[in-house]
């Protein structure tokens, strides 16, 4: 099947006045149907700027976007301005028309699609349902709470009736609550409408709550693409592991050698792993960090492990690991974990 | 002092005076308000970015606001008379105040246009709006309020410049208190020709605040 999304050598840069800004370089990377698709990387990745080029919001400097096989970029200005209708896009600050009321925001995108009024605010309401403020339709954005602007900010995107939509730090000025439940909802809309959706945060738990593949982006170049359990359990790039512990300040603080992280499914937890382990060789190890996070649904332990000076017995206990199919991996002890 | 004369001079004067700035506000936006939509957009940071566009408007903008007033009313006179044939009268007047209301129009529309959250007008581009729709429904809706304020602060301006132009034969209250008040002496009817101004900014003032008050939302 064809991907929904396909991003191809795509390079953005800018002028500043310190010089050129390269803010995304040969990106390639595709989106499947249905997919629900993190964009992670630190502040100044470049995550905002690559998502605008999704819906040519900015314009690359070279590469390719194809959406439904339709390479954007060469689009005319009204061919465009069609596509886009496709593609819905929230946004951190929400950035409702504050104006107008809730559902005279939401019959926005209808007026720009040309559909009559009362079948626009009769369409509004639904939506309104769907995102459940139908209560609110008559209050203005600045009487709603954050989480409610949001919910509006939704239901405006499905009043276009899109196949994507494009979330930029959707939840990262909501409180932890609100973004379970705005998550919740994002969740519901991929799964009830089947719309893609793009999401880009610097929260590796907004990730693992509801995407279910993911790219890691550092400094406008993509480190790693693939499915959220595989950058869970085996992140390849530096840039990856600094975004799967970031927020565990307590690592920071774990020196010494022979740390490895080692990650396990949830029937896994069932067996004594490190108990066998020890009895095994008669050596303790030593227990820095352990953790449980739920990823798609499914529990994902993770731990971090001190294994004893003797390297051959440390290496020893990898092997044993590996073979009972957990996930190993050696961390430096210089590089700061 | 104040006989019947007196009394229906003032009346007609206060007529006067509220067609010339009315008019003239109403022929200033008519002008300025494109000027001020067509900086906004065509500016760097705008939707449709026009260097030279931009310039030559602004340029243009700022030599006609440095020019005073009093100079630009004399300078404009040739002009004046073309349009309205004949350069005294209220209704000459408004040539001039126009020209001298509409830089100032268009600067102060340009930058309430620009208080509009860029964010919002991204999302309405997302959406596929045309550049049409950005300025109709987005920019100038949600600017609504800060556009009103401007027209209030326009109209007192432009009463306050129309009173200017009875030195040179204008007609309004500004004629009235030059020719009886300064020329003659009568320096009660300049007091209550300059209390009647008064007034009637502080009317125009009043409905302007609160109409553009209960238009906004955002509160």
């Amino acid at each position: 099947m064809e991907p929904i999304i396909q991003v191809e050598h795509l390079c953005k840069s800018f002028e500043a006045k310190g010089g050129t800004v390269e803010a995304a370089r040969d990106i390639c990377f595709s989106i499947e149907k249905g997919d629900i698709f993190g964009i992670i990387g630190l502040s100044g990745a470049g995550k905002s700027t690559l998502v605008r080029c999704l819906n040519l919001l900015e314009r690359p400097t070279s590469g390719t976007v194809r959406v439904h096989g339709k390479n954007l970029t060469e689009l005319s200005e009204k061919d465009l301005r069609k596509e886009r209708r496709k593609i819905g896009m929230i946004f951190q600050h929400f950035n409702l028309l504050m104006q107008r009321t809730a559902l005279d925001n939401i019959c926005f995108p209808m007026e720009i699609a040309g559909i009559r009024k009362k079948e626009a605010r009769k369409k509004a309401m639904e939506y309104l349902e769907i995102v459940g403020l139908e209560d609110r339709a008559l209050s203005y954005p600045a009487q709603l709470s954050g989480g409610q602007k949001q919910r509006v900010a939704i239901a405006r995107v499905l009043a276009s009736d899109p196949d994507i939509l494009l979330c930029d730090e959707a939840t990262s000025a909501l409180d932890p609550q609100t973004t379970r439940a705005i998550l919740g909802l994002l969740k519901e809309i991929n799964q009830k409408y089947g719309i893609t959706i793009v999401v880009i945060t610097h929260e590796m738990s907004v990730v693992q709550e509801i995407c279910n593949k993911v790219a890691v982006l550092d400094e406008g170049v993509l480190a790693e693409t693939g499915t959220v359990e595989e950058l869970f359990r085996s992140p390849k790039t530096e840039a990856a592991r600094k975004l799967i512990f970031s927020g565990r300040n307590q690592i920071q603080e774990m020196k010494g050698k022979h740390l490895i992280r080692v990650t396990f499914e949830n029937k896994s937890s069932f067996e004594p792993v490190i108990g066998n382990l020890v009895l095994e060789y008669r050596t303790p190890v030593n227990i820095l960090y352990a953790d449980t996070k739920n990823i798609n649904g499914q529990a994902e332990g993770e731990m971090i492990l001190q294994l004893p000076e003797d390297r051959d017995i440390a290496e020893k206990m990898i092997v044993y690991l590996k073979n009972i199919h957990m996930g190993v991996e050696v961390l430096s002890a210089d590089a700061g974990y | 002092m104040l006989d019947t004369d007196t009394i229906m001079m003032l009346v007609e004067g206060t007529r006067d005076t509220l067609y010339m700035t009315l008019m003239s506000t109403l022929f200033g936006y008519v002008l300025g308000l494109p000027m001020g939509i067509i900086l906004t957009v065509t500016d760097k940071d705008g939707i449709r970015p026009n260097a030279a566009v931009y310039k030559v408007l602004d340029v243009i903008v700022n030599i006609l606001r440095s020019v005073p007033f009093l100079i630009l009313l004399i300078l404009v006179m040739p002009f004046t008379k073309a349009v309205v044939g004949k350069t005294y009268g209220s209704t000459a007047t408004i040539v001039p105040l126009v020209i001298a209301a509409a830089p100032f129009i268009a600067r102060m529309v340009e930058s309430s246009l620009k208080e509009v959250d860029p964010g919002v007008i991204e999302a309405a581009v997302s959406m596929g709006a045309g550049t049409g729709t950005v300025i109709w429904k987005v920019m100038l809706a949600e600017a609504r309020t800060s556009l009103l304020v401007g027209v209030t602060i326009a109209i007192g301006t432009i009463l306050g410049y129309s009173a200017m132009a009875g030195t040179v034969g204008g007609g309004g209250l500004g004629d009235i208190a030059i020719q009886y008040g300064y020329y003659r002496y009568e320096t009660e009817i300049m007091i209550v020709t300059v209390v009647v101004l008064v007034v009637l900014v502080q009317i125009l003032q009043s409905i302007g605040m609160m109409v553009s008050r209960k238009l906004d939302k955002r509160k």
